[in-house]
């Protein structure tokens, strides 16, 4: 039998951890970028794009991620593609994250005072004119605390991609406690990664929150 | 090659489908009101620092709040063995969805508890209120209408969550979703219709917590 030290189980759940921090990256990278599309098409005139981005957001808020990822996985591969866990969970999470972000924008941007549209339309400026140089730049600086604080939910999600499969910091833990009998010792340092990874974040966005509300 | 859709066997498992639906529900009544009761108490010993428990409840929900939830149902159901305390996976789910929405529930509270503007207090001192009563009329209720619709949020949040408790083997929505693809090999069908089935539960347990509120915070006071 294999005896495994602590340096051992330590150093395969750095790993697994940055696996973790990597799949929180890309998954809040390309989830922001989506978010974007997702917002405009939501806070848009047109409404098709409107209804489509409503039921974008209801569907990923109101279903479990790890549905989410089971529906994805299983139902990429009825068109024949081999899905391999990374790709799903990249995926999943991605959708899942643009949701959140689109539906927390949104509420900054209409947290935007109206006299400000009125006043950049009294200025003959075009629609992405006003959003450019006078909505945006107000609707980013309410923004960037709720976005740091959901950053938080992001990297706790990628927990749930290990059920499919993605070696990732839990399912490294899980395949470690399996092998070494000791999951009360395992699964505390798999807390602890976490908790490193996401208790910095959180208390950025506290921070964030309150020098906004001291600023105005 | 055109992939047919096969929802018929969906009669068959109706019994077990609306066997994991309870279970759900069931962990999410008990989760929801149990979590809340802790987030009340948090709220309470956070707000006025109450020793020790004030201190005590600022680490628990910071470690619940940045941890993921299947960790603490890891830890809870394979890791408390060793310690010698040995749960059931039902003991188990309960127990970490109560302690995870107890720690959400506590900054929640917590936020319109310190809304509460102090000439409420005065006034109500001033109006020979008990100390109890100013709690629980001035303090308590008002703070919880306020956040009611964020606390909402979180049951759903929480309910949602739930279908993780299928790893420990809980028989809730997604161990039934589990069993019945692992015996049908209908894999996109079946897990389809359970996100379907998810998210008609997230909308009715947002319309019963609305009920609730309505009912039990905001009461209009009588003419």
């Amino acid at each position: 039998m294999m005896t495994f030290s602590l340096w051992d189980i330590v150093r395969n759940l750095l790993i697994g951890g940055a696996l973790t921090l990597l799949l929180s990256l890309v998954a809040f990278a390309l989830g922001g970028a989506t978010g974007l599309l997702v917002l405009f098409a939501r806070i848009g005139k047109w409404r098709a794009p409107r209804a489509l981005a409503q039921m974008h957001i209801e569907l990923f808020q109101g279903t479990p991620l790890l549905l989410q990822l089971f529906t994805l996985f299983f139902g990429l591969s009825l068109f024949g593609l081999d899905v391999p866990a990374w790709l799903a969970a990249g995926l999943g999470l991605t959708l899942f994250t643009s949701a959140f972000l689109a539906e927390i924008w949104r509420g900054c941007v209409e947290a935007v005072p109206r006299g400000q549209w009125e006043a950049s339309a009294c200025l003959a400026m075009t629609y992405w004119e006003q959003m450019r140089h006078v909505i945006l730049p107000q609707a980013m600086r309410l923004s960037i605390a709720p976005t740091v604080g959901f950053a938080v939910q992001v990297v706790k999600g990628t927990a749930v991609t290990s059920i499919i499969g993605f070696a990732e910091l839990t399912k490294t833990g899980s395949m470690i406690a399996n092998a070494t009998f000791q999951p009360f010792l395992v699964y505390s340092l798999v807390a602890l990664g976490y908790f490193i990874l996401c208790y910095p974040l959180s208390r950025y966005a506290q921070a964030l929150e309150r020098s906004f509300h001291a600023a105005r | 090659m055109a992939y047919h859709f096969d929802f018929t066997f969906v009669p068959d498992y109706a019994g077990m489908l609306a066997q994991g639906v309870a279970y759900t529900l069931g962990l999410t009544v008990v989760g929801g009101t149990l979590g809340i009761l802790i987030g009340i108490g948090g709220a309470v010993s956070r707000t006025w620092n109450v020793r020790p428990f004030g201190p005590l409840y600022g680490y628990y929900v910071e470690l619940f709040r940045n941890t993921p939830f299947l960790v603490q149902l890891f830890l809870i159901f394979f890791g408390l063995p060793s310690l010698g305390i040995k749960l059931a996976e039902w003991q188990a789910a309960i127990l970490a969805m109560v302690l995870n929405l107890g720690a959400y529930s506590t900054e929640i509270i917590r936020a319109g508890l310190q809304a509460t503007p102090r000439g409420q207090v005065e006034a109500a001192d001033s109006l020979a209120f008990t100390r109890w009563q100013v709690f629980l009329h001035v303090m308590l209720r008002p703070a919880l209408r306020k956040v009611w619709p964020a606390l909402s949020s979180q049951v759903v949040i929480t309910m949602l969550g739930s279908s993780v408790c299928s790893q420990i083997s809980a028989e809730e929505l997604t161990f039934v979703a589990n069993f019945i693809q692992s015996r049908n090999f209908r894999a996109f069908e079946t897990y389809f219709l359970t996100t379907a089935m998810y998210f008609g539960l997230a909308l009715l347990v947002r319309q019963a917590m609305h009920a609730i509120g309505r009912h039990l915070i905001v009461r209009r006071p009588s003419r």
